[in-house]
């Protein structure tokens, strides 16, 4: 199931943006307004976080801040929940903690993913078959389904960081598959094969010559892992076995489905998150678009 | 198609089948809980007063439910009920049992995934290869970053505004559940229409979304294509450029796709579950989470188990028929 997708893709070219010196950023994103659109997307969200914590005591996120449902105005300008969170706090204080599931899961994820893809790929054999087979029917199983049982058994009182790490369970598969790909193309090239021949190490191999011309599309495969570890969490919150304590964007929209904020009217209860949402995966899609751009320039040239 | 290739697909469906039944048992054991003592201990607590002689119920729980033989033969057991399709009994809808309930739920699920699917990937698809085609209309551009837009957000999110639509500014479709109730589902025309109306919005909210990766993928497939020496050849050999379209471009394009089929199916099915959940749907999602709210262990157990078999044998389906669209993949993956 893995080659016939990747024979069909083209054969990917070196990063020559990456190691060009002379390439200006800011010339680059005018060229590549995809990304460019995708960072002030992200920007936007961390400059609300950062400016709203200068605004309001993340404290009142708790329940019993402030009279229960009231619409936005005066002290409250997002309004407060059914339990009395001043939501705009918990907007501040929540988003911050969804991105931190993201970017742990994400980094674990694809730390690990990328590890075993390069000794997988580079190595072949028994253990890259196995490698193989495990991602390949790993990735056929629907990852929410898994993380549920997880999250089912370790049920009582979850933290963020133990959300991540059960996110972070499932979130190598993706990137160790689409990396040793990309390692079985590249080690195949003529300064890889002249490095093996002047008797440089598997390892120093990897690290010298595979990894940096892999790392602008390891960037991209970790911005894709942070949002589907998101994704994740987010599903396991809205299910009901995300951390109950917790104001994360996942819980916020768990209680708004809770109490029926949506039919009951409370706009004001379910617009910012839902807004939050879309612009996080909005923003990490298009800069992962425009990442892989970098990565492949053939897709710069003929789109 | 070669024999080796059909039993090595049908091998890695058995594989999937013992892998999910192996972590379902494995799971809960290596959590470290005793279940009947924590659950006649919660029992003792409801009741007030801690019971003399729960050590002398929890061993005879233990025995009656075989939880004191050895683990291998605990795991025996186990899959020899899974063979036979024995979940046990839902604890919050007691005396039903697991499989019965999935029997209930799973068409409510399958018919709305497939429906959705095929819908969404003919769609999705179609506009790809319009938008990929350099012939296209130029304001056609224009629907790209919709797309894009729509493609990275989740399935429920979509159903969540949708939900605000139709709530506040178009009430013709159902919010909730799978069909009126209080009737009775038959073969009548009004039932199905009943049936189809209630699906709408779920399924809407499933395909709007799905169209924008199925529409991303095959316009950069075309892009490719157009790329290739057959099309140039195709070109100066004076072919009408519809031909090239149809015959070159979007006949190889379609090849990935149909692959890639296979690739987001089990994502497909995650986001699923979340949309039955916000519409009240009465699919597999619904009644998980009804029991995760309950801690219906067995019911849990017993729908995640039947998920992944689905999707292993959905897969299984489709790597059946990709030698047919493709012949080279019974060589090449032996």
């Amino acid at each position: 199931m893995t080659e016939q997708t990747v024979v069909a893709v083209a054969p990917r070219r070196d990063a020559g943006v990456w190691t060009d010196r002379t390439f200006s950023i800011g010339r680059y994103l005018r060229r590549n307004p995809t990304l460019m659109v995708g960072l002030l997307l992200l920007l936007a969200l961390l400059l609300f976080v950062v400016i709203g914590s200068f605004m309001v005591d993340v404290e009142r996120a708790r329940p019993l801040s402030a009279r229960a449902l009231q619409p936005p105005g005066g002290t409250l300008p997002f309004g407060s929940d059914k339990q009395g969170r001043d939501l705009f706090a918990v907007m501040v204080a929540g988003t911050p903690l969804t991105l931190r599931i993201g970017l742990i899961a994400g980094i674990i994820g694809t730390l690990l993913g990328a590890t075993l893809a390069f000794f997988s790929a580079y190595y072949g054999g028994t253990v890259d078959t196995l490698i193989r087979g495990i991602v390949d029917i790993g990735l056929t199983v629907p990852g929410l389904m898994v993380l549920i049982l997880i999250a089912m058994n370790l049920r009582g009182g979850l933290d963020i960081n133990q959300m991540a790490l059960i996110v972070a369970s499932l979130a190598w598969l993706f990137p160790a598959r689409t990396i040793r790909s990309q390692v079985l193309t590249i080690k195949e090239r003529g300064y890889v094969q002249i490095a093996r021949l002047s008797g440089v190490g598997g390892p120093e191999i990897i690290v010298k010559e595979l990894l940096p011309n892999l790392l602008p599309y390891m960037v991209a495969s970790l911005i894709g892992s942070v949002s589907s570890a998101i994704l994740a969490s987010i599903g396991l919150a809205v299910l009901g076995l995300g951390p109950t304590e917790s104001p994360d964007l996942g819980m916020t929209l768990y209680w708004v489905l809770y109490n029926a904020a949506i039919i009951n009217g409370w706009w004001w209860w379910w617009v910012p998150p839902i807004v939050a949402i879309a612009v996080l995966f909005i923003g990490l899609f298009l800069v992962t678009v425009g990442l892989d751009e970098i990565a492949n320039p053939r897709l710069r040239r003929q789109v | 198609m070669r024999f080796t290739y059909l039993i090595k697909r049908f091998g890695i469906f058995l594989l999937i089948v013992w892998l999910a039944s192996s972590v379902n048992f494995f799971l809960p054991r290596f959590g470290g809980q005793d279940p009947m003592r924590a659950h006649l201990l919660e029992q003792a607590m409801l009741g007030g007063y801690v019971q003399a002689g729960l050590e002398e119920m929890v061993q005879e729980y233990n025995a009656k439910f075989g939880l004191d033989k050895p683990l291998w033969q605990q795991y025996l057991n186990y899959l020899g009920d899974v063979v036979r399709l024995d979940f046990n009994y839902s604890v919050s809808n007691y005396p039903r049992t697991v499989a019965s309930m999935l029997a209930d739920a799973l068409p409510w699920t399958i018919g709305l995934l497939l429906t959705t699917t095929l819908l969404a990937f003919a769609i999705g698809t179609m506009l790809g290869a319009i938008l990929g085609w350099p012939g296209a209309p130029h304001w056609l551009r224009f629907a790209l970053p919709p797309l894009m837009a729509l493609n990275a957000i989740p399935f429920f999110l979509l159903g969540l505004i949708l939900i605000y639509l139709v709530t506040t500014r178009f009430p013709f479709f159902p919010l909730f559940g799978g069909y009126s109730p209080g009737t009775l589902l038959s073969a009548t025309f009004d039932s199905v229409l009943d049936v189809l109306r209630h699906a709408i919005l779920p399924a809407t909210s499933i395909v709007l979304v799905a169209i924008g990766g199925w529409a991303l993928g095959m316009r950069a497939m075309m892009v490719t294509t157009q790329g290739e020496d057959y099309t140039i050849f195709a070109d100066a050999k004076g072919l009408r450029p519809f031909t090239i379209f149809l015959r070159y471009s979007v006949r190889n394009a379609l090849l990935p796709q149909a692959t890639a089929l296979a690739l987001v199916l089990g994502h497909i099915a995650s986001g699923a579950v979340l949309v039955e959940v916000i519409f009240g749907y009465p699919g597999i999602g619904t009644v998980l989470y009804n029991a995760i709210r309950q801690s219906d262990y067995f019911l849990i157990q017993g729908i995640v188990f039947g998920v992944i078999v689905s999707l292993g044998f959905a897969t299984f389906i489709l790597d059946l028929i990709y030698p047919l669209l493709d012949p080279r993949i019974t060589y090449r993956r032996g």
